[in-house]
């Protein structure tokens, strides 16, 4: 198939940007996302251009590291999906693709499509973690965990990070990427002793980075690849609002 | 290319003494540095994936200075985050048999002998004490009702020692790992440097005493000294191109140290998964692996005529050969990765595979929905099953996976002792980038043990030995200079060639070269060819590269280039280690050397040593050779029928 895209270009953090329109042929259903535009890049090249930067690396949808504005959506249309698992066949033969970076007040342009995404491992520094030495653990067994928290508490784990709820979201909110840090760890026992200062901290950084405020629209979960619930937001109030109190 | 033979290793500095008590033997002998000292020593920590991110933060809390660099964003993102399907650890929770004993045994028979036994069993034992680690640290492991930890088996065992957390068993140990690292990077320990690339080591007074990095987004050139280095940067895999492998992964850091000196231990010894997704087209980057741990349920069939067309479901089962099921009926789909996968490629060339090219065979799950239900196997494996619809449009549940093998991981890398030191002094080297404790084949689930083995347990207590003969005195500037002169030189010289090819361009042709003969099946005629090829293709790849754009700011592309030009190199050595093993084991098949029923032929009396290649004066490999001796395992055939 053949594509025109509209991808931004941007040389730094200090230039302005603009889209620039390229056409790409022989597109492969079987590509994804990322192949086809290593397939335009390739060209680039070799015709003495500058290839598009984006940000990649693992290629399955579980480092989280790609992602972009396709048509308006993080990651694309298809629900549930990071950039890179998202593959040409969804795509009509001779449509218009726009290609964006993700655009946040805390997610500087570092060039093109690559944006800075410093802040989330910020917000986990302020106490998205257990403090527990290495060699110090009890026998994994001596604490049980329902098997409802444990699996509950997977799901809120599998968040890779890739900022599409903030970029989705009309505020520029990172609620659904704090929320989900602090229910994992504020469903399991070990997560108990430092779950108010969590809270609190997590919370307090977030609006730090500039992140703003949630108002429920619900736009990051209808893209998040790793179909993060709004509970977790619910729950990340719960616990800065017992915590603060 | 041409090597010689150098003086053997006779020294590993494994203690002596009955095995079970070797790894106690070797902390109560370690010097330990007093807390008020720790302070005043750096170490840099290359690479923070499972191993690198538990290194960095465990020596951060033991109070050392530490600088932590990795190429991603974020140290979340390192390759680790990838694996799939589990960890083993002989915590015997099932009763049914398991033992530190024999996690080891499993893990030296299924190395196909060609692993340390002080290592490994040290590996077994500390084993137990990472899961413990996890679960305080909330990694959301798979529970049964009773609120305990779940276990599954896995490929190459009959116990059921397998940890895991759905598919993701990766993912949620590295988030353990980065998450304590954030927590030293809070606390100030540990300083952290994302989208760095380490591109040489800093050698003086004979001593690894820094590294020289690029910051990937100035472009700008960096030196970081400090009392010991420790590389964390995974494998080498992606010379193959395609591999399973993410797409950053390199063999830079650890192919430069080898440049300073330090030995190359097995590079040939690459692993080749075989359950993943087979490749669809030219314009392909990668595969996709799919846990083996399908495997336990699924059935592995091709027709049993070549040239069989018809849609699989169209094919009785009269018409079908279970073949391992039907050659190894006492493992049967649960044989290890080197035997499953050697025996998919010899169905597919007897032209019995299936799918486009027929570089496939089927992995099919209908008896296991018929006997578990829909829902039982979607529990269970719903998510390998979305992404194996995702990539190939197939739906799995009406229609049988297509897999293949494919590369996956390599049990080569920089050579170490017990202590995990490298042959240059305070080089250590951790995770998949050594070449220790799995021999010629790594059992699954092993390799996130060994990661986090090396970085939680092992690595700060043998780098506090050293480090307590610390602090080391000034570097030479000379010694920084010549370093960095090698770095600015090769930029310069990749961005200076203006030819006509991309990198990736000879990267896949590299990629070509080595997986037809030095992959799943190696022979002398093949390796030559190769051997001849390289050196060739590395020619015109520095006359005739063409890399855009300059050094400054972010370039992707030159940072591609310059990974390439070291796999090159790599690309020979591995060549060259497969060429003088002129024997079968594990995941070296070398044709010539088969039995009677076309398995591995191991000749124990030739070369039962670990290849630890030394790089010569003129570039010319020195072997030197690591005796293997088997005390507690009785070196046997492996044997899976
Ligand atoms: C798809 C897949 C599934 C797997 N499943 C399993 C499984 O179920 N069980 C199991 O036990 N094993 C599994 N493995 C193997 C296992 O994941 C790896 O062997 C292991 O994670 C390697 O960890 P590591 O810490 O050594 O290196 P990595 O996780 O690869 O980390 C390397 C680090 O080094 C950094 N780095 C590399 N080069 C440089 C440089 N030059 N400068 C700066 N930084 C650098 C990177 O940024 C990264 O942080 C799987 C592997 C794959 C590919
Ligand atoms: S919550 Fe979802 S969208 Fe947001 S960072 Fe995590 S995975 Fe990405
Ligand atoms: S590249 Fe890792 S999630 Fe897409």
């Amino acid at each position: 198939m053949n594509l025109t895209l509209k991808v931004w270009r941007q040389n730094g953090p200090g230039d302005a940007g603009r889209m620039v329109t390229y056409q790409v042929t022989d597109v492969s259903p079987d590509m994804s996302f990322l192949e086809m535009l290593d397939v335009l890049n390739e060209r680039l090249i070799l015709e003495g251009d500058d290839p598009v930067a984006f940000d990649h690396d693992c290629r399955e949808g579980i480092c989280g590291m790609c992602g972009m504005v396709i048509n308006g959506v993080a990651h694309g249309e298809q629900r549930a999906t990071t950039t890179c698992q998202l593959h040409m066949r969804h795509f009509e033969d001779g449509a218009t693709v726009t290609i964006e970076p993700w655009r946040a007040a805390p997610f500087p342009v570092i060039k093109d499509l690559v944006v800075d995404r410093g802040s989330f491992d910020r917000i986990i520094q302020a106490g998205g973690f257990v403090s527990v030495p290495a060699g110090s653990a009890p026998d994994a067994h001596s604490v049980p965990v329902k098997k409802e928290n444990a699996d509950a508490a997977f799901d809120a784990a599998t968040c890779i990070g890739c900022g599409a709820c903030v970029a989705a979201c009309p505020n520029g909110s990172a609620s659904l990427f704090t929320g989900a840090k602090i229910t994992h760890l504020g469903l399991l026992p070990q997560g108990q002793p430092e779950r108010d200062s969590r809270a609190l901290a997590m919370v307090e950084q977030m609006d730090l980075e500039g992140f703003g405020g949630c108002t429920n629209t619900g736009e990051c979960t209808a893209v998040c690849p790793k179909g993060i619930s709004l509970d977790v937001i619910a729950q990340m109030n719960r616990d800065y609002l017992k915590a603060a109190k | 290319m041409n090597y010689t033979t150098g003086e053997p290793i006779r020294d590993t500095k494994a203690p002596a003494g009955p095995i079970e008590d070797r790894w106690d033997t070797r902390r109560f002998s370690a010097k330990l540095v007093n807390p008020a000292n720790k302070r005043k020593l750096t170490v840099i920590v290359v690479g923070t994936g499972l191993a690198g991110g538990s290194a960095a933060a465990t020596l951060g809390e033991l109070g050392y200075k530490v600088k932590s660099f990795c190429y991603q964003d974020s140290p979340r993102r390192a390759h680790s985050i990838a694996a799939q399907g589990g960890i083993n650890a002989a915590k015997n929770y099932r009763g049914d048999g398991d033992s530190i004993h024999r996690l080891f045994y499993d893990t030296v028979k299924g190395g196909d002998f060609r692993a340390r036994e002080s290592n490994v069993y040290r590996l077994a034992q500390v084993s137990v004490n990472i899961i413990d680690q996890a679960v305080a640290q909330g990694v959301p492991f798979a529970r049964e009702y009773g609120g305990l930890l779940d276990t599954r088996s896995f490929g190459g065992a009959q116990v059921s020692r397998t940890f895991y957390a759905r598919g993701q068993t990766g993912q949620q140990l590295l988030l353990g790992a980065y998450q304590a690292l954030e927590r030293q990077i809070a606390a100030g320990t540990v300083e952290m440097h994302t989208r760095h690339e380490m591109l040489d080591l800093v050698i003086s007074g004979g001593r690894a005493r820094g590294v020289i990095v690029r910051d990937l987004v100035t472009g700008e050139i960096e030196t970081h000294l400090a009392d010991a280095v420790v590389l964390a940067t995974g494998g080498y895999g992606n010379v193959f191109f395609l591999s399973t492998n993410a797409k950053g992964c390199n063999t830079t850091a650890i192919w430069r140290a080898h440049r300073r000196g330090a030995y190359f231990g097995n590079p040939c010894y690459t692993q080749i998964h075989p359950t993943c997704i087979p490749v669809s087209g030219e314009y392909q980057s990668k595969l996709t692996l799919m846990s083996e741990s399908l495997r336990n349920d699924g059935r592995v069939w091709v027709p049993v005529t070549a040239g069989d067309s018809r849609a699989p479901g169209d094919i009785p089962e009269s018409d079908r050969d279970y073949y391992l099921e039907r050659i190894y009926p006492a493992f049967g789909n649960l044989v290890p990765r080197d035997i499953a996968s050697r025996a998919a490629k010899n169905v597919c060339d007897e032209g019995r595979g299936v799918g486009p090219g027929g570089l496939g065979v089927y992995l099919d799950f209908a008896d296991a929905i018929a006997r578990l239900g829909r829902d039982a196997v979607e529990k269970k494996y719903g998510n390998l099953f979305e992404m194996y619809e995702r990539i190939t449009g197939e739906d799995p549940y009406t229609r049988p996976m297509r897999i293949y093998p494919a590369v996956h991981y390599t049990m080569g890398g920089l050579w170490v002792d017990y202590d995990l030191q490298s042959t240059i002094p305070g080089l250590f080297v951790i995770g998949e980038a050594n070449f220790s404790d799995h021999g010629a084949n790594r059992l699954g689930a092993s390799a996130l043990m060994q990661g986090l083995a090396d970085g939680y347990f092992v690595l700060p207590t043998t780098i506090g030995d050293y480090l307590a003969g610390g602090p080391f005195g000034e570097v030479g500037k000379a010694d920084v200079d010549e370093a960095l002169g090698q770095v600015t030189g090769k930029i310069g010289r990749l961005l200076s060639v203006g030819g006509t090819r991309t990198a990736d361009s000879f990267h896949r042709e590299l990629g070509k070269l080595m997986w037809d003969h030095c992959g799943m099946e190696r022979t002398e005629e093949g390796l030559r060819k190769a051997l001849e090829r390289i050196p060739e293709l590395r020619e015109e790849f520095w006359n005739n590269v063409k890399v855009p754009g300059d050094e400054e700011g972010l370039n992707q592309a030159l940072e591609r280039a310059g990974r390439v030009a070291d796999f090159f190199d790599l690309a020979e050595l591995m060549c060259l280690d497969a060429l003088h093993r002129t024997e079968s084991c594990g995941g070296h098949f070398r044709a010539e050397s088969q039995t009677e029923d076309g398995e591995a032929l191991r000749d124990d009396d030739g070369f039962a040593y670990v290849a630890a290649w030394e790089y010569g004066q003129d570039g010319t490999p020195v072997l030197h050779k690591e005796e293997l001796d088997y005390e507690y395992v009785k070196m046997t055939q492996r044997s899976y029928k």
